[in-house]
């Protein structure tokens, strides 16, 4: 046997999650047998995804979602009857999903041009409550118009510049939130009746030229204090939005250049994750053959703004070293069908990984922030400890 | 022959926000560890109870200026924690307490349907209708909307809904993969909305529901309140006092039915209450009586006092006697967000009333607020309580209670141990659920559509 590096050797562990919609995200994946495409609207579907890709140590899970029905068509619905269309809210079904579960992190999506930071900052921190400290939030904007027609609120067309600004200060307003209660506000307090101590509560007072929001929560502050916050980094428009807002931006990379580039581009950002299609097979001609296979019943060959990969394991961690020398911490991989390529990945990927000694054998922390390496952030509001006032503190760090 | 014995329906209202919730009491746990949430839900699951009740308020409530710190502050996202507590029970449904007034239509149907579809057919909607600025601080648009327009804006935002939930019909899923035919018809979904809140149009992208829509809740006390419940809604969550109270109330609503081509049986009246269980009757009512000690504080009575003074009162003694001064006139402006508030409509008649009630019976600030205070509830050995709740339900005062304990999460289990089997024992609830959905514990048909509804 090859002796790969050690498990001491010194680059750190890579990160991997996986990308659930569907049935997978080749247009042709429903087809496929064990697919389940009649059962995509259940808890069931869903919680046996999220229970695969735990039982493979995976840092996370993200659940694709919009607010349109699905389409090919960028204006509006494309007329299609062979493509799965319907979704059930990404933020709900990790709910569903998080009693379910114990080590892995969900990550919902949740489109920012729409919807109310005040929601979503408390939607994220039940979130967090429910799966003890493993939400995580995926930030996408829309220009769709036929989105816009759902809401009845904007005009189109609409500008990305202005709706990834318009992002980040969704962001800020609900980090803001996640932060405008201290860890401690609760105090129970029976001798003087008080429940809270208001002095811990704090408005956040966010002035935008879209939005203004008051504060504070109607939520405590969620167990990672800040639960991490993730985007597509898919080309340098959105780069500003990322370098303000993410803990985790997804490259979609088609080779080592791109991604160098993208991470010199995007020095600030915690991690940086690849982002492959994958169609996963014991030998890379029958991967490529089912990918044709695939292909042939969808009428059209698979395309993606993503690298599309169709090869073995071990070929496959091959290219995410390589990728990884290149400046990423992790990987998001989409399973080309779920039913096959999701257990591919959690039987045939990390096994390889593991062997190579780049990928945990156990579960290492308890939140979603501990398995990335983050650390619980300080509150903003909360006065930093005074030493003078607290001689006896433990010493910070 | 009499008439046969009416089922009841029995609901938990998760001890939330407000001054019912003891948390001064040693048994008193978490109000947003999740673990609360899943022995609440599991006992009342146990219990055979018809659902888990939800309340909302969307920004946290004020007092002279400050946030509010007497009693339980905090809580979490509805939509959520529901979802969640989907994945721990099997049966119970799952009714959260949503704002039409700083919400939208498609993103609000599409979170019930998610959740009805995750919950297999358990979700319920109740529709609340609060409008003001303060709370309006918190959203994108702010305090946009006129008191006048609330119920306006309400009824046109459940109709878009229904409009929504029926653009699926629930036979456009075909997943057929031989044929490639995952969709019967292209374009499921579609909907078309012009009208005076919303102009909206497009494709919903959630699939039919088990349910096909949540079952509609209403809670509002007013004119309107119970027009737009007659008119559209499923259940009413009320709250009253006396069997009286009662009794006129649920002749009321279910007398507005016929206007819109309903039956009685197609709203249930399902108002709050409290219990206090003891061994015996006078033990229950000297654990109630510590109970509203606990639930009223002098401190608390003082504040109470102010919602209607609308001024400062923090100088008066809880002990003594009420203010002579006269509430202050206008918009209230001491206490921020709390319903309590707007019942009160008139504050300088409430103000005479319990002078004159506190003057008659020598009540101290305390004691009048005790009293003032207490809404329906049932205080009793579990004997005389299973004949209390039976009672009100036979002498058409009620279909049934949304109980609120008053401690987190354990506040239920005794009731569920000693009542539940009395109710049982007279055959006026369930043994076992009769079907999967919350319709079928309600004794709901499916939905039909509905006509648009009145103003
Ligand atoms: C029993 C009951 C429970 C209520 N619960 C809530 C709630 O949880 N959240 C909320 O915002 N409003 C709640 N409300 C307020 C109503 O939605 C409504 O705004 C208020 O009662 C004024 O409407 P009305 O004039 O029709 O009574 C509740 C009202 C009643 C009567």
């Amino acid at each position: 046997m090859p002796v790969h590096p050690s498990p001491s050797s010194p680059s750190p562990a890579l990160h991997l999650a996986v990308a659930l919609d569907g049935a997978g995200w080749h247009p042709a994946a429903w087809r496929e047998p064990g697919a389940g495409a009649d059962r995509l609207f259940t808890a069931g579907h869903w919680a046996a995804l999220v229970a695969e890709a735990e039982a493979g140590l995976l840092d996370f899970v993200t659940f694709e979602d919009s607010l349109s029905l699905q389409s090919t068509d960028p204006a509006g619905p494309d007329g299609r009857t062979d493509l799965v269309r319907g979704r059930l809210d990404a933020v709900l079904v990790a709910a569903r999903v998080a009693p379910l579960s114990r080590h892995i992190g969900l990550v919902p999506s949740v489109v920012a041009t729409h919807t109310e930071p005040f929601h979503v900052s408390k939607a994220l921190a039940t979130l967090d409550y429910v799966s003890r400290g493993r939400a995580g939030l995926r930030i996408q904007i829309s220009e769709r118009p036929d989105e816009v027609g759902h809401f009845g609120r904007r005009t189109t067309p609409l500008d990305p510049t202005e709706l990834y600004a318009e992002a980040a200060d969704h962001v800020e307003v609900v980090r803001r939130l996640w932060d405008s209660w201290e860890d401690d506000a609760e105090i129970r307090d029976v001798a003087t009746g008080r429940f809270i101590d208001r002095a811990k509560l704090h408005y956040i007072d966010f002035e935008g030229p879209r939005f203004s929001v008051k504060g504070p929560s109607i939520t405590p502050r969620p167990p990672q204090g800040l639960p991490p916050v993730s985007a597509l980094a898919s080309d340098a428009a959105v780069y500003p939005f990322l370098a303000r807002s993410a803990d985790i931006g997804y490259v979609t990379a088609h080779d080592a250049g791109e991604v160098r580039a993208a991470v010199a581009a995007l020095p600030a950002t915690p991690h940086l994750f690849g982002e492959l299609t994958v169609f996963l097979d014991e030998r890379q001609a029958t991967a490529e053959r089912r990918l044709q296979r695939l292909d042939a019943a969808h009428g059209a060959a698979y395309t993606s703004d993503a690298r599309v990969f169709a090869g073995t394991p071990a070929d496959l961690a091959d290219l995410l070293l390589e990728w990884r020398e290149a400046g990423l911490t992790g990987f998001r991989l989409r399973p080309g069908v779920l039913a096959h390529d999701l257990p591919a990945i959690t039987r045939g990927l990390v096994p390889e990984l593991q062997r190579r000694g780049v990928f945990r054998q156990a579960y290492e922390a308890s939140s979603l922030r501990g398995l990335l390496g983050l650390a619980r952030p300080a509150n903003r509001y909360a006065a930093p400890l005074a030493a003078a006032t607290s001689p006896a503190s433990s010493p910070a760090a | 022959m009499s008439k046969p014995l009416k089922q009841i329906h029995l609901a938990a209202h998760f001890p939330g926000v407000n001054s019912t919730t003891v948390w001064s009491d040693p048994a008193a746990g978490s109000q947003i560890d999740f673990d609360s949430f899943v022995h609440f839900a599991r006992t009342a699951e146990r219990a055979k109870f018809d659902f888990l009740f939800l309340a909302e308020g969307l920004r946290l409530r004020e007092q002279g200026g400050e946030i509010y710190d007497l009693d339980v502050v905090g809580r979490p996202d509805t939509f959520t924690v529901l979802a969640a507590l989907a994945a721990v029970t099997e049966h119970l449904g799952l009714t959260g307490t949503i704002n039409s007034t700083f919400n939208e239509p498609y993103e609000v149907a599409r979170q019930f349907a998610s959740l009805d579809h995750l919950s297999g057919g358990r979700a319920a909607w109740n529709v609340v209708t609060s409008w003001d600025a303060f709370t309006g601080e918190n959203f994108r648009r702010g305090g946009f909307l006129p008191r006048e327009e609330r119920y306006e804006r309400a009824k046109e935002f459940l109709d878009t809904a229904h409009e929504l939930f029926d653009s699926w019909d629930g036979g456009e899923i075909l997943a057929d993969p031989v044929s490639g035919e995952f969709l019967r018809d292209a374009g499921p979904g579609a909907f078309a909305h012009g009208g005076k809140q919303f102009d909206i149009s497009g494709h919903f992208n959630v699939p039919r529901s088990p349910q096909g829509r949540p079952v509609i809740f209403q809670a509002g006390d007013s004119d309107e309140g119970r027009e737009f419940a007659a008119a559209s809604a499923d259940a009413i969550f009320g709250r009253y006092r006396t069997l009286e109270e009662g009794r006129a109330f649920y002749a009321d609503v279910k007398g507005r039915l016929s206007r819109y081509g309903r039956t009685p049986d197609e709203l249930k009246i399902l108002p709050a209450a409290s219990f206090v269980l003891g061994d015996t009757d006078a033990e229950a009512r000297e654990l109630a009586h510590e109970v509203r000690l606990q639930q009223v504080s002098g401190a608390t009575a003082i504040k109470y006092l102010e919602h209607v003074w609308n001024r400062d009162l923090s100088g008066y003694d809880p002990d003594g006697p009420l203010p002579d001064v006269d509430p202050e006139p206008g918009e209230n402006t001491i206490a921020l967000g709390r319903a309590s508030v707007r019942m009160h409509g008139d504050p300088v008649a409430v103000a005479r009333e319990w002078r004159e009630l506190a003057a008659a019976e020598g009540l101290s600030i305390r004691e009048l607020v005790i009293r003032t205070t207490a809404r329906q509830s049932f205080v009793g050995s579990p004997l005389t309580v299973a004949q209390a709740i039976d009672g009100l339900v036979q002498a058409d005062a009620a279909d049934g209670f949304i109980l609120v304990p008053h401690l987190t999460p354990g506040g239920l289990d005794a009731f569920a141990d000693t009542v539940v089997p009395l109710l049982q024992e007279r055959g006026v609830f369930r043994r076992e659920y009769e079907g999967p959905t919350l319709r079928d514990h309600l004794g709901l048909a499916a939905p039909r559509t509905l006509a648009p509804v009145r103003g």
